[in-house]
């Protein structure tokens, strides 16, 4: 049996008191929501937090509120299960509750959070392995170590993001409410993330993510594309998250983000620049998932080889588009699966 | 007799050992708690290949909590392994590491979590050596010796049999193909991981309670490893949570945990991590294949000679075993009139291969049913007709001398090929027909494969004249039976075969039928769950005791009822003659009189296979009582833009002899066939820098619901005259047919070939690439080892003489008691 | 740290002194005596070790019993209501769908919790609440159903009640 590392367990009800013990413990403490991510972390020893402060037991976090034309805000303890099974996401933001129904498995999507999954740790074959196998193979610097084994002469470390909700709810346009010591801030989802696979956060550890607003949905429509092994348990090795909004057939607003080709989520801007103004067409979206795939750079670190990782991008991201556009008819379903 | 005459036989009846499976009671190794147990850790090597200069433990005796710390210089410097032949590996590595992950030192302590954090306190000092990680490495470096014995440098076995005059029957072929192909290693992964209790009381006798498959195996081996009597070591199996061969070996974790209680006076447990069990091992051999095959106009095979070159990993095993099966099997299905078969086993310094389910015969299996697909192809023939015209004639021998006794392919093959639609769908799926219209990337396929398997090994691992397996069948005055027996349940069902063949003869319940299973204290030996023995031999065993015991209990019953013995029925819980069924005795009644009659009720059954050895060195591995057979068609969806494969349907036909129990059979049939799924798509073994690539199970990927398609069973009955009520194995064949069908059908669909398991999204894109640039449409291995088979063994074909059931089977005459 | 712990396991109220980092499935194994959860890999990646807490299927590896402290904790051993077997129990039984029963617990609570959700659910519903339980022994088909006749039966009780 692999176990858990020794610990203080810290089981505050505020957000607020929440922060604070976080700035009290300073770099000793860890959060934790559903621990689905940071317990099989612990265990293979990546974290050995001395105190862990759990969010559990925080009310405030749970639930989601709002409406279509107001838009909503999601508690970041709402479960992942919640998510995906919430009657107005599913109309109103298709994408996310496809996202949050892809993660992982039903078992751990009844235990992870929302706020857990956009704060996902990057991972990497090198990386997600018990101690002994990474001492065998030499630590790298994410963990223990000073070198990459992915990119040998790097000098920085290029652990992948992870989340499935994270380009979902970057595309989307959502924001986030951070609690921290010191006064909370709400800021969009790209200044959550900076593209650094170990410091890959760009927020102190003493804040914590305490929802997630969306935007009004008015006319924007959402799909969300994983590519992975299996259709249960396995992370995405490619996620598409696309949002536009049309009018009639011509796009005047789109927003193209990729999961899991880089050490955070990665908005294809060009791209997403290529559909407005456009009315959509078959060649259209051929030449925006051009754009959007050309700059993705995987390396081998994750599960597939990176220059098949590299080839599907471009036709999932075709997919994505062909779906919010409605032309969804060359074999695409909104779970994808390889 | 017909299907109707038996009561038990042929019903879909709950297994035995249901009920206590699904409230929780059922006790696996890891459930066991006893009084002031300790728990052990084992300290394995970072290296993959070292020599151990030093080991200082000082650090992790001083540990508060721990209670004893070993190393190789605690145990008596024996080495072991399962075949004689391949005695080569230690419970603790003493001079040199040939793995990441070989075991180096053991700790005993209070808890798991403090063995664990004392065995990082554990410093050895190695002197790295070169890490051969594949069969080329191997080759190439002889001067580098992983091990100092074998056929040559890194060379663990090199066998070469030829089977009449092969180059000749190419020279006469309409067709030869020349095809290599790649399987890539697996690991069995059951979803129990190996765990052990080992008590070594203070009478001096040692009980272990193991996750084993072979519990007689590992009792010999415990005897000479820690260099004690084999009469003062208990073996108790405890049921197992799943084995698929993984849990076959004797291993080191067990033999650490008995010298651990030895020296604690405490009892041990040791239970294996997940990342553990997959340096444990034993799975499927990565195997190169290279297979020449002639072929008429028709579609008969004219001869075939196949090479092979298996990456055995760093420790014997079942190596030799496994070296010949990927030989010797695939005759037994068509008619080849004339075979040669050259092997290598290499050493490499990964976890050592072993025997999974199909054990060896897998590899080969998809290098031939992907070449006659492309030789139907090529001969414009229907790939389901080639083959039904081509099936071996039952009651025949083999090019190889091996006795094959019923064969029901040929139904197999008719019965999927009609469920499936087979002839509609071909003409409609595929490449050259015209999907519709509108440009889909998703292209439908549907492909064909067969296969053979045996009923148990004809002989033993080591060599004796003993019984295979044994039963004593117990009658009590309450009426109810106690069946001991060696077996060893791993979820196949053995113990509810036991009991229902028990209640068969006896005309009693199974119910009433008391299993008491793999004790090598109380239970006669049987040689372990591996090679589809079980249900054959252990049948067997038990239809003797219990007839056995039936006569007797006739006999006592005639005479209160003045009737002839022969007249005698046993139904209903009953004994009576069938026409004057009112005074019947009750079954208990009939102990009773038999014990006044005998004394106590308790009778041996011994089985022990047909002596069909063909008569030449090599010959002993093959034979088998009788062989079952499955034909396999699978329809799937490939999607040329992703390359993502989806199943849709696989018909099944599986030749069972006789379904003792048709649920069992079937669930064992769609175990194989998943277990196939994952292997043929998902599931690799593979290595990066020494190291295993991904020893977890969210990595190393094994099919859920959503990957496993609708499974449709077809069971043929043979009635086979070698088998218990005429059955056979269903255990391990059908998993056989569904890789190179899976292959076949995306051949179909899509025009390409994968000649390289597993068949991964990657690939399927890659050959669709050279397609489309007008290249050879093939991924697959692309070079051969440089390697000198030895000269081969010559011997006359023996095709097509026919041959008979049961010349002789030792202890089948009640003449020797 | 050690805390003590006061958890409802299987509608009884259990106590139990352990350090706070140990797993629910740890001391539901070592501390409770309740041998009937299993586990495969303790990371979350095999289902194996699947109890219901409030009803809801989790993995008993990855939760902690102070995160569960007051909630309500099922396990194999509670499905069973006195003498009787639940219908998922009895159906597994029969139709042969625990082979070597290793991931049979886990399996038949996330089967539960379906069935309490969803009184008939359709094949796919089943596929898709099982997808996080491996099981390597039966292809799922036989698995698949029982869910299946379990739920039919159930079915026919609530009809008759
Ligand atoms: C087998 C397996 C498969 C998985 N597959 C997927 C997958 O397919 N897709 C996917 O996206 N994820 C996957 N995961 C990861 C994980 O289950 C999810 O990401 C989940 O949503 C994490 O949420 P949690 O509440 O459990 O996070 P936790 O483990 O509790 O926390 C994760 C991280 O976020 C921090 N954190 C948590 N909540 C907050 C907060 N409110 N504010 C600030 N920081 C916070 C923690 O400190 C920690 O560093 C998988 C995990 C496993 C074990
Ligand atoms: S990308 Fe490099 S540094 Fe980062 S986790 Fe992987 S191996 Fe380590
Ligand atoms: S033991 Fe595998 S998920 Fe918990
Ligand atoms: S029955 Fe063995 S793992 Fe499911």
């Amino acid at each position: 049996m692999i176990r858990l590392p020794a610990f203080t367990y810290l089981a505050p009800t505020t957000v607020d008191g929440a922060a604070r013990l976080m700035a009290e413990h300073g770099r000793e403490a860890m959060l934790v929501a559903g621990g689905t991510d940071l317990y099989p972390n612990m265990k293979r020893r990546q974290f050995e937090p001395k105190v862990l402060v759990g969010l559990r037991g925080i009310p405030e976090l749970r639930g989601i509120r709002g409406s279509a034309a107001g838009g909503f805000t999601i508690g970041a303890g709402t479960t992942l299960s919640a998510v995906a099974a919430h009657r107005d996401i599913l109309r109103d933001f298709p994408a996310l509750a496809t996202a949050a129904g892809l993660v992982s498995s039903p078992q751990l999507r009844n235990m992870g959070t929302i706020g857990g999954n956009v704060c996902v740790d990057t991972r990497c074959n090198y990386y997600n392995q018990s101690y002994e196998w990474r001492k065998a193979i030499g630590f790298c610097m994410k963990k223990d170590g000073d070198i990459c084994l992915v990119a040998p002469g790097s000098s920085r470390c290029w652990a992948v993001s992870s989340s499935d909700t994270a380009p979902v709810l970057w595309a989307l346009g959502a924001k986030l409410r951070l609690v921290g010591a010191e006064g909370e801030r709400t800021v969009p989802m790209a200044a959550l993330y900076q593209d650094d696979g170990i410091d890959y956060l760009a927020k102190r550890p003493d804040e914590i993510v305490a929802d997630l607003q969306l935007p009004p949905a008015e006319g924007w429509r959402s799909a969300y594309l994983k590519l992975r092994r299996r259709g249960s348990f396995d992370f995405p090795v490619l996620g598409v998250a696309v949002a536009a909004r049309l009018e009639d057939d011509v796009v005047r607003d789109a927003r193209i983000v990729l999961g899991a080709v880089a050490s955070q989520p990665r908005p294809s801007e060009k791209a997403a620049a290529a559909l407005v103004g456009q009315r959509v067409s078959p060649e259209l979206i051929a030449h925006v998932a051009d754009l959007a795939a050309g700059p993705a750079k995987p390396l081998d670190n994750t599960d597939f080889s990176h220059p098949y990782r590299k080839k599907v991008t471009r036709v999932f991201v075709a997919r994505a588009l062909a779906a919010v556009c409605g032309l969804g008819d060359s074999g695409v379903t909104s779970e994808e699966v390889a | 007799m017909t299907k109707n005459e038996f009561a038990v036989i042929g019903r879909p009846l709950p297994k035995v050992d249901a009920w206590a499976k699904v409230v929780g009671e059922t006790k696996y190794a890891d459930d066991l708690f006893l009084p002031r147990m300790a728990y052990a850790k084992l300290l394995r090597s970072a290296h993959a290949h070292a020599r151990i200069r030093s080991i200082d433990t000082s650090r992790a005796r001083a540990l508060p909590g721990v209670v004893a710390v070993v190393t190789a210089d605690d145990l008596p410097r024996v080495k072991f392994g399962i075949l004689p032949v391949s005695q080569d590996e230690e419970a603790l590595c003493a001079d040199k590491v040939r793995m990441v992950g070989d075991p180096v030192a053991a700790v005993a302590a209070v808890d798991e979590e403090t063995a664990e954090q004392a065995c990082r306190l554990i410093e050895v000092d190695y002197e790295p050596l070169p890490a051969l990680m594949s069969i080329f490495d191997s080759l190439a470096h002889p001067e580098v010796m992983i091990h100092e014995y074998g056929d040559g440098p890194n060379v663990h076995k090199n066998v070469a049999l030829q089977f009449g005059d092969v180059e000749a029957a190419l020279e006469g072929a309409d067709l030869v193909r020349e095809d290599v192909f790649f399987f890539e290693g697996n690991n069995h992964l059951p979803m129990e991981q190996h765990a052990a209790v080992a008590h070594w009381a203070r009478d001096g006798k040692l009980t272990l309670w193991s996750s084993t498959q072979t519990p007689h195996y590992v009792h010999r081996v415990l005897a000479k490893v820690l260099d004690t009597p084999a009469a003062h070591i208990r073996v108790i199996a405890t049921p197992v949570g799943g084995g698929f061969g993984g849990k076959t070996d004797p291993f080191a974790h067990e033999i650490v945990a008995c010298q651990l209680s030895k020296l604690t006076g405490r009892p041990v447990k040791i239970a294996l991590t997940r990342e553990e069990v997959f340096y444990t091992h034993r799975g499927r051999h990565p195997v190169l294949m290279w297979i020449r095959t002639g072929f008429t106009r028709e579609g008969d095979i004219t001869g075939c000679h196949l090479r092979t070159w298996l990456d055995g990993g760093a420790y014997g095993s079942y190596g030799v075993a496994s070296t010949f099966y990927t030989g010797v099997i695939n005759p037994v299905t068509y008619k080849i009139p004339v075979y040669k078969f050259e092997g290598a086993r290499i050493f490499t310094n990964k976890p050592p291969c072993g025997p999974k389910r199909g054990h060896g015969t897998v590899q080969p299996r998809f290098a031939l049913e992907c070449q006659l697909d492309k030789a139907a192809e090529q001969l414009g023939l229907d790939p389901a007709d080639m083959r039904r015209r081509i099936v071996a004639e039952p009651f025949t021998k083999t090019a190889n001398h091996l006795t094959v006794t019923t064969i029901g392919l040929g139904e197999c093959i008719d019965k999927v090929v009609e469920a499936s639609g087979w002839r509609d769908k071909r003409a409609r799926f595929g490449v050259s027909a015209r999907q519709a219209p509108r440009r889909s990337p998703k292209k439908r396929g549907l492909g064909i494969a067969c296969s053979a398997y045996l009923t148990g090994a004809g002989t033993a691992i080591y060599w004796n004249d003993m019984p295979h397996s044994g039963v004593i069948v117990r009658a009590d005055r309450s009426g109810g039976v106690a069946v001991l027996c060696g077996a060893t349940d791993i979820g196949q069902g053995s113990d509810s075969i036991l009991a229902y063949l028990t209640a068969e003869v006896l005309g009693i319940e199974p119910k009433d039928v008391h299993v008491h299973p793999a004790d090598t204290s109380l239970t006669p030996v049987d040689l372990g769950s591996y090679s589809s023995r079980v249900t054959l031999m252990c049948g067997m065993a038990a239809i003797q005791a219990a007839e056995r015991l039936r006569d007797a209990i006739f006999k006592a019953v005639a005479r209160k009822l003045e009737v002839s013995p022969a007249a005698l029925v046993a139904r209903e819980r009953k004994v009576g003659v069938p026409d004057d069924w009112d005074k019947a005795v009750p079954f208990a009644r009939a102990v009773e009189l038999g014990e006044a009659l005998h004394g106590v009720l308790a009778f041996p059954g011994s089985y022990a296979p047909p002596k069909r050895a063909g008569k030449y060195k090599g010959g002993g591995v093959g034979p088998s009582p009788c062989y079952s057979y499955s034909a396999c068609v699978v329809e799937l969806t490939v999607d040329e833009d992703t390359g993502t494969v989806e199943l849709e349907n696989v018909w099944i036909g599986h030749d069972i002899g006789r379904a003792l129990n048709p649920l069992l059979v079937e669930g064992q049939v769609e175990g194989s066939v998943y277990m196939g799924i994952g292997e043929a798509l998902m599931e690799e073994q593979v290595f990066r820098k020494n190291l295993h690539k991904h020893p977890s199970m969210l990595d190393y990927k094994s099919p859920t619901t959503l990957e496993t398609p609708d499974i449709h069973t077809i069971l043929v009955e043979t009635d086979d005259p070698e088998g218990p009520f005429g059955a056979k194995e269903a255990g391990q064949g059908p998993l056989l047919p569904v890789i190179p069908a899976i292959a076949n059908a995306i051949h179909h669909a899509l025009g390409i070939r994968i000649d390289e398991v597993p068949i991964t999204p990657d690939k399927i894109l890659k050959a669709l690439d050279l397609k489309r640039a007008g290249k050879p449409a093939r991924v697959g291995p692309e070079r051969l080892p440089l390697f000198t088979f030895k000269e081969p063994l010559v011997v006359e074909s023996a095709f097509g003489q026919p041959a008979e059931a049961v010349v002789s089977r030792p202890f089948a005459s009640d003449d020797k008691r | 740290m050690k805390v003590r712990v006061a958890l409802n396991v299987n509608g009884e109220f259990r106590e139990a002194l352990v350090p706070v980092h140990k797993t629910l499935l740890e001391v539901l194994r070592e501390d409770l005596e309740l041998t009937g959860t299993k586990h495969g890999c303790e990371l979350g990646e095999c289902g194996t070790c699947t109890v219901l807490v409030d009803g809801e299927p989790v993995l008993s590896c990855l939760a902690l019993p102070i995160e569960t402290a007051g909630r309500r904790i099922t396990t194999v051993e509670g499905m069973a209501e006195g003498g009787q077997l639940h219908p998922l129990q009895q159906a597994f039984a029969e139709l042969g769908a625990a082979q070597c029963g290793y991931c049979t617990p886990g399996i038949l609570l996330t089967a539960t919790a379906l069935l309490a959700r969803r009184p008939s659910p359709t094949r796919k519903d089943v596929k898709e609440a099982l997808a996080g339980n491996l099981c390597r022994c039966t292809g799922y088909t036989k698995i698949l159903d029982a869910v299946e006749l379990a739920a039919l039966r159930m079915g026919r009780q609530e009809a008759r009640t």
